[in-house]
């Protein structure tokens, strides 16, 4: 194995593994960075790892592009708040000063008003995805971390999903991913079909999953796909089945499968008796959705969902791959517990060649492990949480974390496993300052102002403007940033920095990858190093007792047997975690056999869903506006099912518009149509379109293409003109092509989460031009009209939650 | 000495680009320039309704099929940074071989 540090003529070459920045998932892909002088003169893959053998995706190839973009900041930047909006008034300042100017505001802030005053936001998946609780909570004290998502609708409903029905942190399909000898081990099977179910694993590296290890199983093994997808990806031009579902519909498809797997007895009775419980239950509520009922809602062939769900039921093992759609519905978490039945009536679950399970630490601990969302993280040996930090160490009170986070009242599923607000709540608190007045946001890593996270972004730079001080953590002046802050403190990217990447947040580890600092650029610090000189002078006394990144990392991060050192020289470390977990008692903090669950089984019929007032069994619900809701406003003005979201290789979200070698490959927001769809209104390929709901309008350039379902139009997220002005009003053209501006806050299931990020209408027409209106206000009176006139009529909001419960 | 070539299943390439950059990190050409090129057969559904869509990279005369990396014991950037596992490198004779075996969707190229 090659060091991690060697020297090649007059080259330095470090062996790492990235997370982020720039933004990503926590796939710790191999890398191999040259540096010369100082300079990071080229990245490639890294051939030594496990996982990527050499692979590498456009982003972090084009890495150089960005570290040293002409615009990246690279010095601390203040700006007296009068000037927020205005490009040219930042100026150059120490971290000396920078931090005091933060410290200072919190700790003015807390004893005028309160330390929950402060909010942090957070997102994306970034690092800093692991950091900004601990920002909230042992920096300023405040329990208002944000994830500003409307609904909540990333990756967290699965969590809850997988944490209320069988624990195991996250299912992921089995590529191997956790041994030494990859396919090569013993104890491998290949999976013979992989569900796809609204994911494309190729262009996303979700979560940790390294999506091109599906193409080497196709390659290899011969392993099939079935895509449930309203697009014909790439990918579902290879598989056997594309089951093309009206977006938010699937919950129906789902449960017509479990119908179908039942009908046939394609199921594991051994499992289903010993480890599950439910299943008859689960049968019985599936018979309301037979395949025929199923077809007419999921505009899906009935005879396509036999085939389909026969094709899974016979293979042997199957593996499940859920993606994003399940979180973005109000019918979500409907969709997770099928889905999550689907995996396990099989008998694959946490089998080889299924849906593996997650177990944290190594040592027998279970380590419930997760930045954000994370309960424990490991402390000195003992299991401790930033939550229980914060509360020993004096920084918050169990009065403010139980009584101030706000939306967790009315929505406590959201913060069952969540340690953040509930998103659309909060931005009413903004809005109202009902309960209470906010005083200070930070931005740590999360632009909810741009064009990629919160719905209806209008909205939220009108209330987060008027805050008394906000500061943000990144690397590229952004609409948030540039519109709503006083301070941005410079952070340094993956290769600038030490630290640990870990697959899906440690949830379900394949491996720890050590993230070795290769080169410094400006006075840039990593995410850990800046939230330390705030926090020694927020709360030195908690704080003071790390000097370095590496003190903070091996205090919080690290395994106990893994310190940074020993990571760092072995680069890539596998979990080597065994399947069958369940058995092993690997799953329950108490060492015994089973789930960690109320019964011990997996939960088909789900006793935690019912304490929330939620019906303990699945069941389709339309689409808060669909045809099925809404049939008189989709007949004329919206008459298409808007969708958004899916992922591209070149772009992480709002992130690379500015790279030129990323940039190249879509210099456009494009919006497919299908043909069909395109040719009454007179729309061709490469023409511009106005997108229109009852929230506003925007514009992105068409792709006719017979890929997308016929009534379904999808738009690209995330894009913005970096390369325009930025002073307000323009702010990079921040809404002229903006989706989010067309989504609605407050579409939330009843336990509080899900939105209509993938199930929206719209109408479209042909345009000359980009231009188009790009001045937020027009659209937040739209906003608050269409909340009045479509949210209410959909769900009033003082319908009491109805109990389905029957224990 | 018989001469190299690239060889590739475009059967399974994802169009996902890489090659490009690797390529022109290694040659260091300017952002207009490409030592290998993705092209798109755009997607169609053929009369018996099953999909077609492709994607195939292949060298421009830029290419040098990275003699000084190769010399160092390396693969080609291409090669190594391809995700999807499509691309390999060889003599004519090896490549070929490659071609007989896969069948189908496969393709030589000399740089």
């Amino acid at each position: 194995m090659t060091e991690w540090k060697r020297q090649e003529g007059d080259e330095t070459i470090f062996r790492t593994c990235a997370w982020s920045p720039p933004g990503c998932h926590p796939a710790g892909c191999g890398l191999q960075v040259h540096v010369k002088d100082g300079v990071i003169t080229k990245v490639e893959g890294d051939p030594e790892h496990p996982i990527t053998r050499g692979s590498l995706c456009p982003r972090c190839l084009a890495l150089t592009e960005y570290i040293y973009h002409p615009d990246r900041i690279i010095y601390p930047m203040k700006r007296d708040p009068k000037y927020r909006g205005q490009a040219d008034k930042w100026e150059r300042c120490s971290w000396d000063e920078a931090t005091d100017l933060v410290a200072n505001a919190a700790n003015e802030i807390t004893e005028k008003y309160g330390a929950e005053t402060i909010c942090v936001f957070g997102g994306t998946g970034r690092e800093a995805n692991n950091w900004y609780p601990q920002w909230a909570n042992l920096v300023f004290g405040t329990p208002n971390s944000v994830y500003a998502q409307a609904g909540w609708s990333c990756y967290g409903p699965r969590m809850t999903n997988t944490a209320f029905m069988m624990g195991g942190g996250y299912p992921e399909i089995d590529y191997a991913q956790k041994f030494d000898d990859r396919y090569d081990d013993p104890r491998f099977t290949p999976p013979e079909v992989i569900l796809l179910w609204g994911k494309e694993p190729l262009r996303s590296n979700p979560d940790g999953l390294y999506g091109h290890a599906v193409i080497e199983m196709m390659r290899k093994f011969g392993t099939k796909l079935i895509c449930v997808d309203p697009r014909i990806t790439w990918l579902g031009t290879r598989a056997e089945e594309v089951l093309e579902v009206i977006p938010g519909t699937d919950t129906a498809l789902a449960m017509a499968f479990i119908y179908v797997l039942a009908h046939d007895d394609l199921v594991d009775h051994d499992f289903i008796d010993k480890w599950t419980y439910g299943y008859d239950q689960l049968v019985e509520r599936v018979q309301e959705m037979p395949p025929s009922r199923a077809a007419e809602i999921c505009g899906v062939p009935e005879e396509q969902i036999w085939r389909a769900a026969r094709l899974y039921g016979n293979a042997k093992p199957s593996s499940v791959c859920w993606g994003l759609a399940t979180d973005q519905s109000t019918n979500g978490a409907q969709l997770g517990m099928c889905l999550v039945a689907l995996m396990a009536i099989t008998g694959f679950l946490d089998a080889p060649g299924g849906t593996t399970l997650g177990m944290g630490d190594d040592q027998g601990n279970v380590v419930r492990d997760g930045g954000a969302i994370s309960a424990d993280e490991k402390v000195e040996d003992e299991t401790a949480s930033t939550l229980s930090l914060a509360l020993t160490h004096g920084i918050m009170s169990e009065e403010t974390w139980y009584t101030k986070r706000i939306g967790t009242d009315k929505y406590p599923c959201v913060g069952q496993v969540l340690w953040t607000v509930q998103p659309d709540e909060f931005l009413k608190a903004l809005e109202t300052e009902k309960p209470y007045k906010m005083h200070m946001a930070a931005f740590v890593s999360s632009n909810p102002v741009g064009t990629a996270i919160a719905a209806e972004p209008q909205r939220w730079w009108k209330a987060l403007k008027k805050l008394d001080f906000n500061f943000a953590c990144d690397l590229f002046m952004n609409p948030t940033t540039q519109s709503c802050c006083d301070v941005f403190l410079p952070v340094a990217t993956t290769v600038e920095h030490d630290g640990m990447v870990v697959t899906h947040y440690g949830l379900n580890a394949s491996f720890y990858g050590a993230q070795n600092k290769c080169a410094q650029v400006g006075e840039c610090k990593s995410d850990v190093e800046i939230m330390m000189a705030v926090g020694k002078k927020t709360y030195p006394e908690f704080w003071n007792r790390f000097e370095t990144q590496e003190d903070y990392d091996n205090f919080h991060v690290m395994r106990s047997w893994l310190p940074f050192e020993k990571l760092r020289e072995n680069v890539v470390t596998m979990s080597n975690e065994p399947y069958y977990k369940y058995k092993e008692g690997k799953l329950r903090p108490d060492g015994q056999m089973g789930f960690p669950t109320q019964t011990g089984r997996v939960e088909l019929y789900s006793y935690a869903y019912a304490r929330f007032g939620e019906d303990p069994l699945p069941y389709y619900e339309p689409p808060a506006y669909s045809r099925e809701t809404m049939p008189e406003m989709m007949k004329e003005q919206y008459p298409f099912v808007l969708t958004t979201g899916a992922r591209r290789q070149e772009f992480f979200h709002s992130e690379h518009k500015q790279v030129p070698s990323l940039r190249q490959i879509s210099p456009w927001p494009e919006v497919e149509i299908n043909p069909k769809d395109a040719a009454p209104y007179g729309i061709e390929d490469g023409d511009w379109v106005e997108i229109s709901s009852p929230y506003g309008h925007i514009r992105q350039k068409a792709k006719v293409t017979p890929t997308i379902k016929e009534g379904v139009v999808h738009c690209m997220h995330g894009f913005w003109y970096p390369e325009e002005e930025g002073s307000e009003p323009n702010l990079y053209g921040n809404w002229k092509s903006n989706v989010n501006v067309l989504m609605p806050n407050s579409v939330n299931a009843k336990i509080g989460f899900g939105n209509t990020f993938k199930s929206m209408i719209c109408g479209i027409k042909k345009v000359d031009e980009l231009g188009g209106p790009n001045e937020p206000e027009v659209y937040v009176e739209a906003s608050r009209q269409a909340e009045f006139e479509v949210q209410q009529v959909w769900r009033p909001a003082d319908t009491p939650i109805v109990d389905r419960v029957d224990l | 000495m018989s001469k190299n070539a690239l060889y590739i299943d475009f059967e399974y390439c994802t169009g996902c680009h890489s090659c490009e950059i690797a390529c022109r990190n290694e040659l260091e050409l300017p952002i207009d320039g490409f030592g290998i090129k993705v092209l798109e057969d755009k997607p169609r559904q053929n009369p018996d309704g099953a999909w077609h869509w492709d994607y195939i990279a292949y060298p421009t005369e830029l290419c040098d099929m990275c003699e000084s990396r190769v010399a160092a014991g390396k693969l080609p950037a291409c090669v190594q940074s391809c995700q999807a596992k499509v691309l390999e490198y060889g003599t004519v004779e090896e490549c070929a071989a490659k071609l007989a075996a896969k069948g189908s969707k496969a393709a030589i190229f000399l740089g």
